[in-house]
């Protein structure tokens, strides 16, 4: 399902230009707005859909198995730590999800690398790899876990 | 030098009723162009066919009074103030270009019909260099830093193409009839082919309406228009109307991880402009 743009909705800001990781979403050399050059050789993977501040980018739907007249649309509000999708199927049914994108404020959560002091001898020759065992918490309180988290397992599938 | 009319000077040479009948013309030109763009790229009916169809489908019907308020909505944030715009810099140098533009074809107006001979007040043409200056730095701060085949696609500033017609003839015609004017009161000879030559880029922007993308000041409002009647009748063009402000969504298990975190949760990848091709 391969993007496509609205014009009158796009502003030229290039998001979409920026984020594409096939490179394929370009600004158009009359109209200077967002255009998807290549859409066979879309990877349908969203991020520029995503990425759109004025969610001017829709998914054009193959007609064999997304005949005319469904809608899938996202709208990822970073403010709130949200992403939510709205299904919308032919015959008029509708889903809608909401799911967290983030748990901490944004950029909060950076792993400081640069501040890391060099590895050792010693760990060079460790079959560890980086970080390991502190990482998985093999020595500290065991594996991280849903309950160790808190959390617990719902059965069936939670929307 | 900012209190002469640049106008009255050409009033030796011409009769006034040339430079009127010449902006008369340019405004002719902007009203076929703008209908002809409409008509050729059917985005006429294309806003009646969506607006009829966001009608149909809209769960709540919208009329009357909240229609208005819609329309005035639209109209101050979305005209005045620039408000579809994510970047605040972008928005600053379409502000500064916007009013400046307005400003500026008022005051030409003016200086034109009313006072094309005559001693002229000082606030006339003291508009009319603010309104100018206005386009020359929002333009050129938007032509060489801000457009995004610059900021996004790593373009050179001077790679021009057709999408470049109406903001390079605007800056054309601003600094070249800006440069007549100020060497008019110098007296110098030179002022004459500045002149010709703000004259033929006048005649480009606003004669290349059809092709340019002067139009833009007519289906822009539509648009967010639209954009904003198909919000408040519950179509949404589709898009997703779930949020976390809502109670009964903050309760799901899904949303488990997010119960004690702030509901501000800052920027994302707009913290850093998109610079990254």
């Amino acid at each position: 399902m391969p993007t496509f743009v609205y014009m009158t909705r796009c502003d030229g800001c290039g998001h979409c230009v920026d984020i594409c990781p096939s490179d394929i979403m370009h600004i158009d050399k009359t109209y200077r707005r967002a255009y998807n050059i290549e859409p066979s050789m879309c990877w349908e993977c969203y991020s520029c859909v995503k990425a759109c501040p004025q969610n001017a980018i829709d998914m054009r739907g193959y007609a064999d198995f997304a005949p005319l007249g469904h809608s899938v649309r996202v709208q990822r509000d970073e403010q709130k730590g949200t992403i939510a999708w709205k299904i919308k199927f032919r015959n008029g049914t509708e889903k809608n999800f909401l799911s967290p994108i983030t748990t901490k404020p944004w950029g909060t959560a950076i792993p400081k690398l640069a501040d890391v002091p060099g590895p050792s001898k010693e760990m060079r020759d460790s079959q560890l790899l980086y970080n390991e065992p502190k990482w998985i918490r093999m020595d500290d309180g065991g594996l991280r876990t849903l309950e160790a988290a808190g959390l617990k397992l719902q059965k069936g599938v939670a929307y | 030098m900012f209190t002469s009319n640049p106008f009255a000077a050409l009033s030796e040479f011409w009769s006034p009723l040339v430079m009127q009948s010449y902006v008369v013309l340019m405004a002719i030109a902007v009203a076929a162009g703008t209908l002809f763009d409409i008509v050729h790229k059917g985005s006429a009916r294309y806003f009646f066919d969506h607006w009829r169809q966001s009608k149909s489908n809209g769960i709540q019907k919208i009329e009357g009074g909240e229609l208005m308020s819609i329309a005035v909505q639209t109209a101050v944030v979305d005209v005045l103030a620039s408000g579809e715009f994510c970047n605040a810099r972008r928005r600053v140098a379409h502000l500064l270009t916007m009013y400046g533009f307005v400003i500026h074809v008022v005051a030409t107006a003016v200086l034109v019909f009313l006072y094309p001979a005559a001693p002229t007040p000082a606030l006339w043409p003291q508009l009319w260099w603010i309104g100018g200056l206005m386009i020359l730095v929002g333009g050129y701060w938007f032509w060489f830093f801000i457009r995004v085949d610059v900021a996004a696609e790593g373009n050179s500033p001077f790679r021009v193409m057709h999408a470049d017609l109406f903001i390079l003839s605007l800056l054309a015609s601003v600094t070249l009839g800006l440069i007549w004017a100020w060497l008019q009161t110098r007296g110098s000879a030179a002022s004459g082919p500045f002149f010709g030559l703000h004259i033929i880029a006048t005649t480009v922007l606003y004669g290349s309406v059809p092709w340019s993308k002067f139009a833009h000041m007519f289906f822009k409002p539509a648009a967010a228009f639209e954009k904003r009647v198909s919000k408040a009748n519950g179509t949404a063009e589709n898009l997703p109307t779930l949020t976390r402000d809502d109670p009964e969504q903050q309760a799901r298990h899904s949303m488990e991880l997010l119960r004690t975190a702030p509901m501000d949760m800052g920027l994302g990848i707009k913290r850093e402009p998109p610079r990254h091709y």
